[in-house]
């Protein structure tokens, strides 16, 4: 009852303290830029991203986002202006949309196709050799087993 | 005059390894054994001709003849002699010497080891070797020579040649530009070496495939003669990985050790496919399955090699390994499509006569686990392939540039290396051959249960990453069940022999080398899972600016800056130095010295991180701006990244692992060899 | 018992089968990817126009609002300048540039188009108020038009002659203003 009250005070304090916030507009935390910044990617030097970018360019870029933040923007607000500003290779992975689809399909195909492949070369054989009806047999056969493996232990290596 | 031994050094290999290639081919065909054995001694005199040349660029660096173009580029005055030795590798011209050197070396040392017993195969090993080397010997002399000097002609223009141009007198600069400020890194000396004595060293297991595929005797062969050589190849390309990583951490200052960038994942994919390659051997080996993908495999790692090389050092791909471009990038092109035609060729030809001859029996022997195993890693190669390859589709055509970035990869192969750490974890369960889903499910959830148990800590510590939690157990279950079963047969084998358990553990390992070095490699992956787990889900982060005697705090940890130092060195960098306090509960743990190095020359700067490393987290504390005058304030950016020790601690046990693995066997002799073996 | 796998020369299984389907498919991507790499090899190794090239049309709209583009402005001289706020050369290009504009804006024939290269708009501001730049000048949304020059780094900039064709271009900064008016007699 006692942790129900603090929460419900908790929350209450959050509601009352907010618009007092929005009012004095605090300074916006390099921490929450780089959150962001780390989303994104340099646009001139490609391949780095935005956060750990030392050029004077991408400082400007990282106060860019600092303000953008401070006029209450959101993370896809941000991302958006920023792509459309200088181009999509800004976006650590390309937007999803027309031909970028294709990158996305390419990790559920490949798990689609590696199941068929699996499926195909598991199920080939129609002839169940003798051996495996020799190990059918018996259900539970700890020790001949733990002997099997032992021989097999034994006989690796030797070509 | 020592530009000119190395220069001629690399004409005299040219011109040996045309022959050679020449000879082997031709020898190969008509079954000549002079012809053959031209080519023998052709390849087997172009590696001490390259040691020459190698010996006289090293020669040239370490005395600091500016001069030559190469050693005015990477290095300079003031630089150690050990950094000018590196600087060997440290550009575009030296690397690909080095490159050549390896080949060679690869050459001559199976070219004399084994020339007795392999007759059949020798001569297109040869041809392969050496055509490849070629290549390469083509690349240093005609585009890239590291023996190239400056002159200047009557008009003023500064021109590199190795021969004077008309009219025009030796360039003598004083002093060179000196080595990239990046590279001046302990992990530099060793990432370079052993990266590329992983790319050369898959020539000799490709060859030997290419060896088997144009001669038709594709059976089981040749994959156990290079079975060491690949081995050799996958340890160094591993190192060549982690120490790029390391170097990464150490030196790029953004906290991480592996950050997809193109050329990371250039060096990565062949590292896929010949892990791959190692696990489906095996499975050719004990059970003559797989033996078309087996050679197709190989092939393809040695092709991706290639394929890498070329993306990263014709200067198409820009990321931080971007040092050294140029334009050799046609004819790169033109031995690339050579290479893959032909290999792909010899596949389709000789594709019928490789099919194996076994099948497999049950989802649930190993032979099937290896095969999940391959599927995982050539679904793993797909992705990066893709990932590297998107960009360029996109751009070319859309026109529209995009990036793809650690989100994508992260997303998409996070579930494929779960999956491979379960299959760790199942495979000292299976059996080769028989096995049913009752044996290895009764074996397997007992291990299961008990593997939960250090998950079940970890929640209880306050984790509620699912994920997380997720894979610790799946790290747990991998380890528990590698040691389990090694302690199970080596019990086993003690009682039944009567012998004493450690005389048991240390009989087993030595004759079963490849197996317990195997299973040290996946502990040692097992711990490096760790590590990653550790940074992935639970590294925290803060920036803040401070003025001297301000604090910042970072889960738990409090962060105090002393004071900053800035100093001008003799060697022509000016250095900042922050001293910053950490303590937990007010306790002192370290003093750290975060800092930046600029060099006056190049106006580059580097990022020296203060670490406070231990085995349950690191503390990493970069100094990310300064004020040079008044030094009152100073931006901090700080980084706890947990168990990331783990990540080198497993590296280290993994080449112990794969060094274990390479050991030579013993044999008991009473067991009749039904072929002979290597050595 | 487990078999020792006897070593046997020859196990070649002669009989002729057709290429699986699979591996004409493999081949055709080994195609595509080459072809790919080489068309890319290509397109990495080309470098910008060159001068008497037909340049494409593009648009640009001002930080002010207003909008230029190429095709209706046949007929005009156009001198495209790209400049980053963070570039420390292009401070006194700049200055420069705005000294000539001064001289031929009263002219119908000439247009001095400033394309703001990966900046952020309130720097790009900061520094055209700074250098007292009045020729029109805008961002370059999604790095269209650098990416149609190819270009490398800033400042460059490219005269485009009435026809619509490159006339000369300029790589790095301008050392005076002698040189930006040398350039502009290129287009006459």
């Amino acid at each position: 009852m006692k942790r129900v009250l603090l929460v419900i005070w908790l929350f209450f304090l959050l509601i009352v303290q907010t618009p007092g916030y929005a009012q004095t507009e605090p300074p916006v935390s390099d921490d929450e830029v780089n959150r962001l910044a780390s989303e994104l990617y340099c646009p001139v030097c490609e391949n780095v991203p935005l956060e750990v970018c030392p050029t004077k360019a991408c400082a400007q870029w990282r106060e860019l986002i600092r303000e953008k933040l401070a006029l209450g923007w959101n993370d896809e607000e941000i991302k958006a202006y920023f792509a459309t500003q200088y181009g999509d290779q800004v976006l650590a992975v390309p937007p999803r949309r027309g031909f970028n689809w294709l990158i996305y399909l390419v990790p559920p195909l490949t798990l689609v196709a590696g199941i068929l492949i699996a499926i195909r070369v598991i199920r080939k054989p129609k002839t169940i050799p003798a051996a495996q009806e020799v190990s059918n047999e018996g259900p539970c056969r700890m020790a001949a087993e733990d002997f099997i493996s032992q021989i097999e232990n034994d006989l690796e290596g030797v070509e | 005059m020592i530009g000119g031994i190395g220069y001629g050094g690399l004409v005299i290999a040219l011109v040996t390894t045309l022959t050679a290639v020449i000879t082997s081919l031709c020898g190969g065909r008509s079954r000549s054994a002079a012809l053959i054995e031209t080519a023998r001694r052709a390849a087997l005199i172009t590696f001490p001709v390259l040691s020459l040349s190698i010996l006289a660029l090293l020669y040239l660096l370490a005395s600091g003849r500016f001069e030559y173009s190469y050693v005015y580029q990477t290095t300079d005055l003031s630089m150690p002699l050990y950094l000018k030795l590196a600087a060997l590798w440290g550009g575009q011209e030296g690397s690909l010497l080095f490159w050549c050197w390896l080949l060679a070396g690869f050459t001559f040392s199976v070219v004399a080891r084994r020339w007795k017993t392999e007759v059949d195969l020798l001569p297109w090993v040869i041809a392969a070797t050496s055509f490849t080397l070629l290549f390469f010997i083509i690349l240093v002399l005609f585009f890239e020579n590291p023996f190239s000097r400056y002159f200047i002609t009557l008009d003023g223009i500064i021109k590199r040649a190795f021969f004077p141009p008309a009219m025009s007198i030796l360039a003598k600069p004083t002093d060179g530009a000196g080595l990239n400020p990046l590279l001046r890194h302990f992990g530099m000396i060793i990432h370079p070496p052993a990266l590329y004595l992983g790319f050369t060293g898959f020539v000799i297991p490709f060859a030997f495939a290419f060896a088997a595929l144009v001669s038709g005797r594709t059976d089981d062969h040749w994959l156990k003669i290079t079975r060491k050589w690949s081995l050799l190849a996958w340890l160094f390309l591993s190192l060549g990985l982690v120490l790029g990583s390391r170097w990464a951490y150490d030196v790029l200052g953004w906290g991480g050790y592996w950050g997809w960038d193109p050329v990371e994942i250039s060096a990565l994919m062949p590292w896929l496919t010949g892990t791959a390659y190692l696990h489906s051997a095996i499975t050719q080996e004990k059970r003559r399955l797989f033996q078309h993908w087996n050679i197709a495999l190989i092939v393809l790692t040695f092709c991706l090699v290639i394929l890498g090389t070329f993306l990263t050092r014709s200067g198409m791909l820009s990321s931080v390994h971007a040092f050294s471009q140029s334009a050799i990038g046609p004819a790169f092109f033109v031995f690339i499509i050579l290479m893959f035609s032909i290999s792909f060729g010899l596949l389709l030809h000789r594709w019928s006569a490789l099919r194996s001859e076994n099948q497999i029996h049950s989802v649930f022997s190993r032979e099937s686990a290896f095969l999940f195993n391959n599927l995982l890693f050539t679904a793993l190669l797909l992705i990066c392939l893709t990932g590297v390859l998107f960009p360029i589709f996109s751009e070319l055509l859309t026109g529209q540039k995009v990036t793809v970035g650690p989100p994508f990869y992260e997303s998409a192969t996070a579930p494929l290396f779960g999956l491979l750490l379960l299959l760790m974890a199942i495979v000292p369960l299976t059996m080769w051959g028989v096995s049913t889903s009752r044996n290895l499910g009764r074996h397997l959830w007992k291990s299961a249960l008990a593997a939960l148990a250090v998950p079940l800590i970890v929640f209880l510590a306050g984790v509620r990453n699912w994920f997380a939690l997720l894979a610790v157990w799946l790290v747990t279950l991998a380890i528990f069940t590698t040691v389990l079963d090694t302690y199970r047969t080596v019990t086993l084998r003690a009682s039944n022999r009567q012998e004493p358990v450690r005389q048991a553990f240390g009989t087993l390992v030595r004759r079963f080398s490849r197996r317990y070095g195997g299973y040290l490699i996946h502990i040692g992956v097992a711990l490096m899972a760790l590590g990653i787990i550790g940074i992935e889900f639970f590294q925290t982060t803060t920036q803040g600016m401070l003025a001297a005697g301000e604090t910042l705090s970072l889960s738990g940890y409090t962060f105090t800056y002393e004071k900053l130092e800035v100093t001008d060195n003799a060697d022509g960098r000016n250095s900042a130095r922050a001293s910053v306090m950490i303590k937990r509960d007010n306790r002192e743990l370290k003093r750290v010295f975060p800092g930046s190095d600029t060099y006056y020359v190049s106006q580059q700067s580097v990022t020296l991180p203060g670490v406070r490393s231990t085995l349950v987290d690191d503390l990493y504390v970069i100094l990310v701006d300064w004020q040079p005058i008044s030094s009152e304030g100073a931006t901090f950016k700080i980084y706890r990244n947990p168990l990331i020790n783990w990540l080198w601690i497993g590296s280290g046990v993994l080449v112990f692992g794969t060094l274990v693995a390479l050991w030579p066997t013993t044999r008991r002799k009473n067991i009749p060899r039904t072929h002979q073996e290597e050595k | 018992m487990t078999t020792l796998p006897v070593f046997t020369q020859d196990p070649v299984n002669k009989a002729k089968k057709r290429f699986p389907y699979w591996m004409v498919i493999f081949g055709l991507l080994l195609v595509g990817l080459l072809i790919t790499l080489g068309l890319w090899l290509k397109q990495s190794r080309q470098t910008g126009f060159e001068v008497g090239a037909e340049i494409p049309d593009f648009s640009i709209t001002t930080f002010s609002g207003e909008h230029y583009q190429k095709s209706r402005m046949d007929g005009r001289v156009i001198l495209l300048n790209f400049w980053s706020s963070w570039c420390a050369s292009c401070e006194e290009e700049g200055a420069i540039l705005e000294e000539v504009w001064r001289e031929v804006k009263d002219s119908d024939d000439i247009i001095f188009l400033g394309v703001n290269y990966v900046d952020t708009e309130n720097d790009a501001k900061a520094f055209l108020e700074k250098y007292g730049i009045t020729f029109p000048n805008g961002p370059d949304m999604g790095s269209r038009i650098s990416r149609l020059f190819k270009v490398q780094a800033v400042p460059e900039t490219y005269l485009v002659d009435k026809d619509g064709r490159l006339a000369a271009v300029q790589i790095g900064p301008f050392q005076s203003a002698d040189e930006i008016r040398a350039m502009l007699e290129l287009a006459k």
